[in-house]
């Protein structure tokens, strides 16, 4: 075998064009690619489940009234909602993949906005949960960013009030006047006054003087503005982000969208170098009438599929090694794991390899076998990216299955779980084991036509 | 003359066709035999036989195909190696005892040795055929199978091969050739083999083919023809 992979190493270094364009292409398609998944589904579908009340009400600040169940409309139209009756049936319904993700709306929500924006509840923030399915953080980004923009309506509406009432509050402490809190009436001096209150005990400091009387209410005045500046905390707080969003994973693992991107990018490319290459470097055997003379005795069927998977999988390591590496420069990667990003690849590359050489088995030359290649691996590729929820329940069933008999799904999770910490490196490296003896032994099948 | 290869009852089927039936023949040491006959006799079917490519489907070969260098028709190298790297790459995987030795021999048996540092794509068809047949010969074995070895050559390249496999022979070579230049069989073999449709129908010399559709015949060509024709082909 070593003779033959010398041999393949050496024709390839006299193919530059075919060396430029293995690599070229799946640069180019990994950015292709990366543009796409900065999009994503119109209307992703969202389990929502409100237990506010049919009339819930509506929240005054300030004298204004502001409905939350308009913003709530918003979000409707913005997803396509399913109306749930209970937490747990939304979090099945994420969990399954037939939601891309839920709303959990709680039955006190405009009574905690009031609270918020009113000053005299409780320390409590109003909240709205979203469960997420974090198997794909494209889906994931994209239904956060959807939600997230409508609160985000909700938020600034209310805080354009709350700013009204902090400018009301900063005109009483400076030039003083009334104030109402907790039922009780205050009048507030004001900076203005107070200052002309300390000018004038300057003038004399007796006990029981005028000037003492003075110089307590100003004592007062400066308790006062201590307790509304610590009360002032939760205010600014409510201007900023009146209602929160609290983030829950029910399944999956969350990896940021650009460093997913990244082992999308990776896995892409570590398919087409390797299904390419063992595909063409096959074929070329039986291009240049070589397969016979090989195997009448010289290398047996199953070394010669050996040597192909494991020259196009060291091969496209060492490209997608690189190709890491400078993904590294402008995306922060952990180079601890380094060994990880190896034994993914190698794994990706040994079943990618075991699919391009039945591919290649299946054809009768070079050309051929490069088409096929890419006419399989594409398609292969996009199907396993397409998010749960985004299609119905049935065919994303029928979508799992054939993701599962090709490696780049498996691929996939495995350079995820090596570069980004993903978890279940150790299923997908078994599963694109199996995929490696399986697709070889396809190969091997293909060789019995093949001289 | 002790047989160097013996082929017996030897038959293969793809599927419902019969590409050969019962064919049996021997070859002795130094013989050159031709393998001649009409397209789709089964003649290149024999020769793969022969030289371990396909099993057949009954009958026994009593050489082991790694004693039997074989030639297919069409160049089985690599245009993209060099004429010395494409001898090396073969000398290691026949695992032959000297590989240097080896490519340094081929080299100058073929008169090639000024053109090998060339990759096999720059190369003319005579002399990629050349280091086709060179790689055949690398393990120095004692039967040579060549599988229509003339047919993209002109005739001074012809002139040439026919000489360099005429001294095998001599050497003690056993050679056995498929053609459709019969002229070639009769110049070149002592013996010839007429297949069709799967069936062998005459062993002998190209003498005795002559004599067997009564010699009158103006040369072997048309004493071919009107043989296979008496036949039914």
């Amino acid at each position: 075998m070593r003779f033959l992979l010398e041999k393949d190493l050496r024709i390839l270094r006299r193919s530059p064009l075919l060396v430029v364009l293995l690599v070229a292409y799946p640069v180019l398609i990994a950015v292709l690619v990366g543009l796409a998944l900065s999009g994503g589904p119109d209307k992703p579908r969202v389990a929502v489940f409100s237990q506010l009340p049919e009339d819930s009400g509506t929240v005054n600040v300030a004298g204004t009234t502001v409905d939350p169940g308009r913003y709530a409309d918003e979000l409707y139209k913005a997803v396509d909602p399913i109306k749930v009756r209970s937490r747990a049936e939304a979090e099945r319904l994420v969990r399954d993949g037939e939601a891309l993700a839920a709303v959990i709306v709680p039955a006190d929500l405009v009574d905690r906005i009031q609270s918020a924006v009113s000053l005299s509840g409780s320390s409590k923030r109003p909240t709205v949960e979203v469960l997420y399915n974090a198997e794909d953080p494209v889906k994931q980004q994209y239904v956060e960013s959807t939600i997230e923009s409508r609160v985000a309506d909700l938020n600034r509406a209310v805080s354009e009030k709350l700013t009204s009432i902090a400018t009301g509050y900063l005109g009483i402490l400076l030039r003083g006047g009334d104030f109402s809190l907790f039922g009780q009436k205050f009048e507030v001096l004001g900076l203005q006054r107070s200052k002309a209150l300390v000018d004038g005990v300057a003038a004399g400091e007796r006990e029981g003087s005028p000037e003492r009387q003075a110089l307590e209410r100003v004592s007062k005045f400066a308790q006062l503005a201590i307790d509304n500046l610590d009360l002032s905390d939760d205010v600014l707080d409510a201007v900023g982000e009146p209602v929160v969003v609290k983030r829950t994973v029910v399944e999956g693992r969350r990896t940021p969208l650009d460093a997913f991107a990244v082992a999308v990018a990776v896995t892409l490319s570590l398919m087409l170098v390797t299904v390419l290459l063992a595909a063409g470097m096959l074929a070329l055997e039986r291009e240049e009438h070589a397969f016979a003379r090989l195997v009448r005795g010289l290398v047996s069927k199953t070394g010669l599929v050996a040597e192909k998977v494991v020259l196009a999988a060291v091969c496209a390591l060492a490209a997608t090694l690189l190709m890491t590496a400078g993904v590294s420069i402008f995306v922060s990667l952990d180079w601890g794991r380094a060994p990880l990003w190896v034994v993914a690849l190698a794994f990706g590359g040994l079943a990618f390899g075991a699919l391009g050489v039945a591919i290649g088995a299946a054809a009768r030359e070079v050309r051929a076998a490069s088409l096929l290649a890419i006419l399989l691996a594409l398609p292969i590729a996009f199907l396993a990216l397409v998010p749960s929820g985004a299609v119905a329940s049935g065919l994303y069933d029928v979508i799992r299955v054939v993701s599962a008999c090709f490696p780049f799904r498996p691929a996939l999770d495995a350079v995820d779980a090596a570069i980004n910490d993903a978890g279940g490196l150790g299923t997908a490296l078994l599963h694109l084991a199996l995929l490696t003896v399986a697709w070889g032994a396809v190969a091997r099948i293909g060789l019995r036509r093949f001289a | 003359m002790s047989a160097a290869l013996a082929a017996d009852a030897v038959s293969k089927r793809y599927g419902e066709r019969e590409a050969l039936r019962d064919v049996s023949f021997s070859a002795g040491a130094g013989e050159t035999i031709a393998v001649i006959g009409p397209n789709g006799a089964g003649k290149t079917t024999l020769l793969s036989i022969l030289g371990g490519v396909q099993r057949p489907t009954s009958g026994t070969v009593s050489r082991d195909p790694r004693e039997v260098g074989w030639v297919p028709q069409q160049a089985a190298v690599y245009g993209k190696l060099t004429v010395e790297e494409n001898l090396r790459l073969f000398a290691r995987l026949e695992k032959v005892r000297d590989p240097d030795e080896a490519v340094a021999r081929m080299l100058d048996q073929t008169g090639l040795r000024d053109r090998a540092g060339d990759e096999l794509g720059t190369l003319s068809g005579g002399n990629r055929q050349r280091v086709n047949i060179a790689v055949g010969l690398l393990a120095q074995p004692d039967v040579l199978l060549l599988d229509e070895p003339s047919s993209s050559l002109d005739p001074r390249q012809r002139e040439r091969l026919w000489e360099f496999v005429g001294g095998l022979a001599r050497a003690g070579t056993t050679v056995v050739f498929t053609t459709h230049n019969v002229q070639e069989a009769e110049r070149y073999a002592d013996r010839v083999l007429v297949l069709a449709d799967g069936e062998l129908l005459f062993a002998g010399s190209p003498d005795d083919l002559h004599a067997e559709v009564g010699g009158d015949q103006r040369d072997f060509e048309a004493a071919f023809v009107r043989f296979l024709h008496e036949r039914g082909h």
